[in-house]
């Protein structure tokens, strides 16, 4: 119990060069692996005319591309409807997924091990599967090209039941049975007792739904043929194909999309790193 | 905090509920609970499953009643040589690319677990991909692999005086290049899983070994691998699936000509979108996403046996 730092690295005294290798080959491969995000918003910054010229560096700098592409107010309005319907699901998974992975871990009653396992089960329904019959349901009832048509199919999910189950079970009876005891009802017990002492598991899954959705692309493409209602991706989708061949609009397109996500990560480093470890390991 | 004796009858105000038992009591807050949650679940989880099966049977195209036709989507998707180009690439992109993820999300994970000087930063480096869009992403790297002067790499591959690739245009090369890409915008997240797994490892076990002269060498093969097995087979199984899956990448990288060149990247899924909301043969589409499912499951359930069992 030395000075342990925070990554608990092994005595490696031994193979110092090696590690002096390893470290510059990991760090390369980092380097790489940013190299797109650093073109895009390179070019992001080009006008037409540079283009061409691959330095990494703008020579010439330019907002131009992101007044031009903010100007038509389309990007604007993708961004919105992408906030907006991650933020619904978000919300919804976060209430309904717990509160039923809440009932299956704490409460005794007949059925509960069945409701489990039917829940359980629609995990391996991939949603390929569901989009035809999900349209269907959609165009019966007018939802094609609204926001309830998007985001209905994941209100609530079974990953999201499975994981907060996992930690509900950790809560120990004796603090429900207290509350009981002082007279909450059960919903409250849920909402004011338990609620508080998982909230790492809801933070990771909060960061999971949100991050699934606001990438999602399949179904809102499938969903949505007015422009005013795509999503973010869908949205950048069709005017990269519209843009053709001018790469800094494409680039400066893909830059906006990629931002919020990029300057949440910064804020909540840990959170979110440690909010995927925990869904991976544990869902 | 010591487990107090409940009574088992609670004296609440003297109506019918203040005279049920907790276990009824439970009983009607569970199902309280449960009832909106199952509610959905049937209508927008079972009853789609059950619909997609009966559609495959039909052959349903939005304009028409739906008809009854047996098995004869399966009969003509079987017979189709395009369904098999599809089944090649799909298999493809899992054979190739599940092996290629894991190695080298594990290789980086191995090595940044022991790195401590600017380890979140590097760490940072690995991670950001995976926050980025497919979609946004899939732009960026189609014009990386565009021909000469504007493409980048082919632009670095002229430095080494490497000729210049036709990459996306190419049948041969269109599929490695989009998987490159489903690779790097998945690495991330496989490397933060395994840097967790790698953690949960005591480093009593390590020290133990080393007190017994292991090498290296021999406590990676003896001691982190095998202790590894259950992050290893979760991604396996994770990565399978988004490679079986793959849509987002193929769609915007050759959107000109989606699963082009020659349906040479084509995967299932993208078969599945154009047969149903392009041609509209919702039937036949739907039994296609019954042999996508059946192909899931299939590959999870092997994987998960022999995996176990090894």
């Amino acid at each position: 119990m030395s000075a342990v730092p925070k990554t608990p690295a092994l005595p490696y005294a031994m193979l110092r060069p090696g590690r002096i290798v390893a470290w510059t080959v990991l760090f390369l491969g980092g380097i790489v692996m940013v190299t797109p995000l650093l073109y895009m918003f390179s070019t992001s910054l080009k006008s037409a005319g540079q283009v061409y010229d691959l330095r990494l560096i703008p020579a010439d700098p330019t907002l131009a591309n992101y007044i031009k592409v903010l100007s038509d107010g389309r990007f604007m309005r993708w961004f919105f409807n992408s906030v907006l319907i991650a933020t619904i699901v978000t919300l919804s998974c976060l209430f309904f997924d717990s509160l039923v992975a809440y009932t299956l871990a704490k409460f005794r009653f007949p059925g509960r091990y069945v409701v489990f396992l039917a829940i359980l089960s629609t995990l391996m329904i991939p949603t390929e599967m569901l989009v035809i019959p999900w349209y269907l349901m959609a165009s019966k009832f007018g939802w094609v090209d609204t926001y309830w048509g998007i985001a209905f199919p994941g209100l609530m999910t079974a990953f999201g039941v499975f994981l907060m189950k996992q930690f509900f079970e950790t809560v120990p009876d004796d603090f429900l049975e207290a509350a009981r005891i002082d007279g909450l009802n059960e919903f409250a017990i849920w909402w004011k007792v338990a609620l508080p002492l998982v909230t790492p598991a809801l933070s990771a899954l909060a960061i999971f739904t949100f991050l699934g959705n606001w990438t999602a692309f399949f179904w809102p493409l499938i969903v949505t043929t007015d422009q005013s209602l795509y999503t973010l991706p869908v949205g950048l989708s069709s005017f990269a194909v519209e843009q053709s061949i001018q790469w800094e609009q494409i680039m400066t397109g893909a830059a906006l999309a990629t931002i919020p996500t990029l300057l949440i990560f910064l804020f909540f480093q840990r959170y979110i790193v440690r909010g995927v470890m925990l869904a991976g390991v544990k869902g | 905090m010591t487990a107090t004796t409940i009574p088992r009858r609670n004296k609440g105000p003297g109506s019918v509920w203040g005279k049920l038992s907790i276990a009824t009591k439970q009983t009607v807050w569970a199902w309280a609970f449960l009832a909106l949650p199952l509610l959905f679940f049937t209508v927008v989880r079972f009853y789609p499953t059950l619909e997609a099966f009966y559609l495959s049977v039909t052959d349903w195209d939005l304009l028409s009643e739906a008809r009854f036709i047996g098995l004869e989507n399966y009969r003509r998707l079987f017979a189709d040589p395009a369904f098999w180009q599809v089944f090649r690439n799909t298999f493809a992109y899992l054979i190739f690319g599940t092996p290629i993820a894991i190695l080298l999300s594990f290789a980086v994970a191995y090595y940044l677990d022991r790195v401590t000087v600017l380890h979140g930063f590097i760490r940072a480096l690995y991670f950001l991909p995976y926050l980025t869009t497919a979609a946004a992403m899939a732009w960026v790297w189609r014009w990386f692999y565009q021909p000469p002067p504007i493409g980048v790499i082919n632009s670095l591959l002229a430095v080494f005086g490497i000729p210049a690739q036709p990459f996306l245009r190419s049948v041969d090369q269109a599929l490695p290049a989009i998987m490159v890409t489903s690779i790097w915008a998945h690495l991330g997240f496989q490397i933060i899983i395994f840097m967790a797994g790698l953690r949960a490892i005591p480093t009593s076990y390590y020290e133990a070994a080393r007190v017994d002269g292991l090498g290296e060498g021999a406590i990676l093969t003896r001691i982190t691998i095998p202790l590894l097995k259950p992050t290893t087979v979760f991604l396996v199984i994770f990565s399978s699936i988004g490679f079986l899956r793959i849509f987002d990448q193929v769609y915007n990288m050759t959107s000109n000509d989606p699963g082009g060149p020659l349906n040479s990247t084509k995967p299932l899924v993208l078969m599945i979108y154009q047969t149903a909301f392009s041609s509209y043969q919702m039937g036949y589409a739907a039994a296609q996403t019954v042999v996508l499912f059946t192909i899931l499951f299939t590959i999870s359930m092997a994987q998960l046996w022999i995996l176990r069992s090894r």
